[in-house]
């Protein structure tokens, strides 16, 4: 198992230096004066000197690149322009609203995509089977944001049953906090529903036809015994692997529910950065999320090998 | 048996696959449906002059924000434009950035995939270590960044969504490669001393192209979601032109007063994003060899 894990952690740093590399690389796209272009509508001569000194442009790339690193290796992602804070700090900050929102949609993603792909399984090439197939695509093909807006036109507009927009701490009230959420973290489990409900039919049907499953139908157990106790147990392994798969989708997602629902997130962190023209917050939250993407992806490759002896060799 | 029977017999075995696949293709409701779909956005996105009630960018204060009538189908939005020219309008921006971007992404990932298959060792690491890096970041977020930097516009956000994609057509092409290239035919090809750039043009690239096609259908449908996302977030096309994203951007303001200018254009998205992803669930299946 050390061979593995070290044998894993080997290919994420070459992938790290990557992710460094484009990442940095995004600031060269820049047109023009990147001292400029970094200090947005703020043409004090100060400003930009000072931009110039702290971010090495004068300095050939292969250095800035070299002392960026540094920098980021010592906790330093830079500083926003627009609300003179330090990147790490507001990332932070915003972090558990994300956190929370991308709980509550696996939350719901898991109780609507496991059932569903079960259901599909068991009642393969039946009316479920082609109901649960057609909401798998209509999660893939539904852009998050309208569904969002529809929700919001339902349940606020129509209803009032629901706050539009908005968002309060769990600290503050939790019932609220709740109220808040429950629209957006539907919007964004919708989507990887249907991505889970896919994999649940498809690993429980490969199950499902194994000799164990055979052996316990034959004992004369209760279907639903042979079906939740027997299939879905194995099936479910790769199906939560997948699962940590998806918060790439999640984090996506997450960007463009937070602007709809106006939760003060990661996702709206870095649509206002883009548009206060803040970059360096933009490149300190794409690093973050690719950072947490690898770990997590590593952290599903041993979770898969710690259950499954065959993959460590 | 002449050489003029056997000519038709290879012709015929090279073109059956291609040939059963869009039989099999039509066979599919679902996905001659979707088809159908694709067909009629397009038809609308290029006969757009000519089919649209009014022009997209006419404005009128006297028609403000009004609902659904015979003068205007879906409406009229905040500064009385008619909503059904725009979303007619807006089909272009949407058709041209799923074809645009995917293009992109073919033509340079299906080179790097190709070259970094056949080839292996140091340049195979090299290109995947990339690849990698680029999955890493999320989507829509990495597409933001590089909208973002790049400048808002449409242009660029094409060249954005089409660098996105980049490496998920890379690393079909690469496994499809990996696949075929020890293939008798393939070394039989390298046997008879043909030089490597015609092995994987010739002898490679058209025996992989299947799942290419299918994989370009499938992005074409993501491309559409995606550049509706950026010009949703005000990194695509920009106002007044018109796209769907940008329409849903603008309704957000007006929901309680105006809902139908949030209705139309999100479900034009749905319906052509709908539409592709069952013509590539349905070429997928009927290029599957393993589907009777």
């Amino acid at each position: 198992m050390t061979v593995f894990l070290l044998r894993r952690l080997a290919l994420v740093l070459p992938t790290l230096f990557f992710v460094s590399l484009l990442v940095f690389g995004l600031q060269q796209l820049l047109p023009g004066d990147p001292a400029l272009a970094l200090a947005g509508e703020e043409r004090d001569p100060t400003v930009i000197a000072f931009l110039r000194q702290k971010y090495h442009l004068d300095e050939p790339l292969p250095l800035r690149y070299v002392l960026w690193v540094e920098g980021v290796l010592s906790g330093d992602l830079g500083e926003s322009i627009r609300i003179k804070r330090p990147v790490r700090d507001l990332v932070l900050e915003k972090l558990p609203v994300t956190a929370e929102l991308a709980a509550l949609a696996i939350v719901i993603a898991l109780s609507i995509g496991l059932p569903m792909g079960i259901l599909a399984a068991v009642k393969s090439n039946s009316a479920v089977d082609y109901a649960a197939t057609m909401t798998a695509l209509w999660g893939r093909s539904i852009p998050n944001f309208w569904l969002g807006i529809l929700l919001i036109l339902l349940f606020s507009v129509q209803l009032g049953l629901l706050p539009a927009s908005g968002f309060v701490s769990p600290t503050e009230s939790l019932s609220r906090n709740l109220a808040t959420l429950i629209m957006p973290a539907f919007v964004l489990g919708n989507a990887i529903a249907a991505v889970m409900m896919r994999h649940t039919r498809s690993a429980m049907l490969e199950v499902l036809s194994a000799d164990y499953v055979r052996t316990a139908r034959a004992k004369g157990l209760s279907e639903a015994r042979v079906v939740l106790h027997h299939a879905l147990r194995n099936a479910l392994l790769p199906v939560i692997t997948l699962g940590a798969l998806e918060f790439g989708e999640l984090l996506s997602g997450a960007v463009l529910t937070e602007q709809v629902f106006t939760i003060p997130g990661f996702g709206k962190l870095i649509v206002d950065a883009v548009f206060n023209r803040d970059y360096a917050v933009v490149q300190g939250v794409v690093l973050c999320t690719a950072l947490a993407f690898i770990l997590l992806n590593v952290f599903a490759d041993v979770a898969y090998a710690l259950v499954n002896p065959r993959l460590r060799g | 048996m002449t050489a003029e029977v056997l000519d038709t017999a290879f012709v015929d075995a090279g073109e059956r696959p291609w040939r059963l696949a869009a039989r099999r293709l039509m066979r599919r409701r679902a996905a001659l449906i979707g088809l159908l779909v694709v067909v009629f956005f397009v038809v609308l996105a290029v006969a757009a002059p000519l089919v649209a009630p009014h022009d997209p960018l006419a404005t009128d204060w006297r028609a403000v924000r009004k609902p659904p009538s015979a003068s205007h189908f879906f409406g009229t939005d905040e500064l009385g434009r008619d909503v059904l020219a725009r979303v007619i309008w807006g089909a272009r921006a949407s058709l041209m950035a799923g074809l645009v971007s995917v293009s992109i992404a073919v033509a340079v990932a299906v080179p790097l995939g190709l070259v970094s298959g056949y080839l292996g060792g140091v340049v195979d690491g090299l290109v995947m270590r990339i690849i990698d890096a680029m999955l890493a970041i999320p989507f829509l977020v990495l597409a933001i960044a590089l909208a973002a930097f790049l400048g808002p516009n449409l242009t660029n956000a094409m060249i954005a969504i089409g660098v996105v994609q980049t490496p998920i057509f890379t690393r079909l092409t690469r496994g499809q490669a990996l696949a075929v290239k020890h293939e008798d035919y393939i070394e039989a090809a390298r046997a008879v001393g043909n030089p490597d750039r015609r092995i994987l043009l010739r002898h490679i690239l058209p025996n992989i192209l299947a799942p290419i096609l299918v994989q370009a259908t499938l992005a074409i449908a993501a491309a559409i979601i995606a550049e509706a996302s950026l010009s949703f977030l005000g990194l695509g096309q920009q106002p007044p032109a018109p796209s769907w994203g940008s329409m849903l951007n603008t309704a957000t303001r007006f929901l309680s007063q105006a809902p139908w200018m949030a209705v139309w254009p999100g479900l034009a998205i749905f319906s052509l994003v709908l539409s592709f992803n069952l013509v590539g669930d349905g070429l997928r299946d009927a290029l599957d060899p393993r589907q009777s």
